[in-house]
């Protein structure tokens, strides 16, 4: 099953409708509800992302029986160091997306800490593509 | 603790999800970062205390599993917050009390810290 959202950035009245709709489906679907816990509260750290960094993304949604596999690629500035991005407490968040709850450099750390696999590649002035995965049953049993 | 005690302790005022399932409450968070209740792993009768009131708090508390919310400092919740938090089942209540002043009541009337 594939789904596709867009994503507009800095629009924050609408932010985690994506997660709220790919949550909808997982739940439908009769998913282990730890699972769909994970895996939406990872995608919607990435959706606030998208709203609070980028100019506009689109969120992909590929889902079987045995995972989901989640792409999210935006048009934005990129980051220049993914590294510091990846560390707790690293944020470059405008105080806008503070005075949102957010912006306190826990978003990838929270991201990787809730999927099984996380990449995150990025291109400074083009914009940023995060590939995240869940997977249903563990991998090696 | 059941829903009538504690809005009696903090003098909340039920403003969505009066008629949503009883829940008691068993432990309690007091944040206004949504990331760090993004953080928690298990939200199963928790109650959150917070001071952002906005519609990215029912967001979070929706994808975090958070079922109980209170806001505080006589922030108003909104029409389109109410019909989020609806749609999930959330009880919202505000309260005049501050942060501070709700956490020390409820510490106090024996409901635990999440952390």
């Amino acid at each position: 099953m594939n789904f596709e959202y867009q994503v507009e950035g800095g629009d924050f009245s609408h932010a985690g409708s994506t997660s709220s709709a790919v949550k909808r489906i997982m739940k439908q679907l009769g998913v282990d509800p730890a699972i769909v816990k994970r895996t939406v509260v990872a995608l919607y750290e990435a959706e606030v992302n998208i709203v609070a960094h980028a100019y506009r993304g689109v969120i992909s949604v590929d889902l079987d029986e045995e995972r989901i596999r989640i792409v999210l690629d935006d048009e934005g500035p990129g980051i220049p160091d993914i590294g510091k991005a990846m560390q707790k407490g690293y944020s470059t968040a405008s105080p806008a997306v503070r005075e949102m709850g957010f912006g306190a450099g826990m978003g990838l750390p929270n991201m990787q800490s809730n999927m099984d696999e996380l990449k995150v590649d990025s291109v400074v002035g083009k914009g940023t593509r995060v590939e995240m995965t869940n997977y249903f049953v563990p991998k090696n049993g | 603790m059941k829903r009538e005690e504690f809005l009696r302790l903090i003098k909340g005022k039920v403003v969505s999800g009066a008629d949503c399932e009883e829940q008691d409450v068993e432990h309690v968070f007091a944040s206004d970062l949504m990331s760090d209740v993004l953080t928690i792993k298990n939200a199963d009768n928790l109650l959150l205390i917070t001071g952002l009131c906005n519609m990215q708090t029912i967001r979070t508390c929706e994808m975090a599993e958070v079922k109980v919310v209170l806001f505080v400092r006589g922030k108003k919740v909104t029409e389109e917050m109410k019909e989020l938090a609806e749609e999930n089942e959330m009880l919202l209540i505000e309260t005049d009390y501050s942060m501070y002043r709700c956490s020390g009541i409820l510490y106090q009337a024996g409901l635990p810290p999440l952390y």
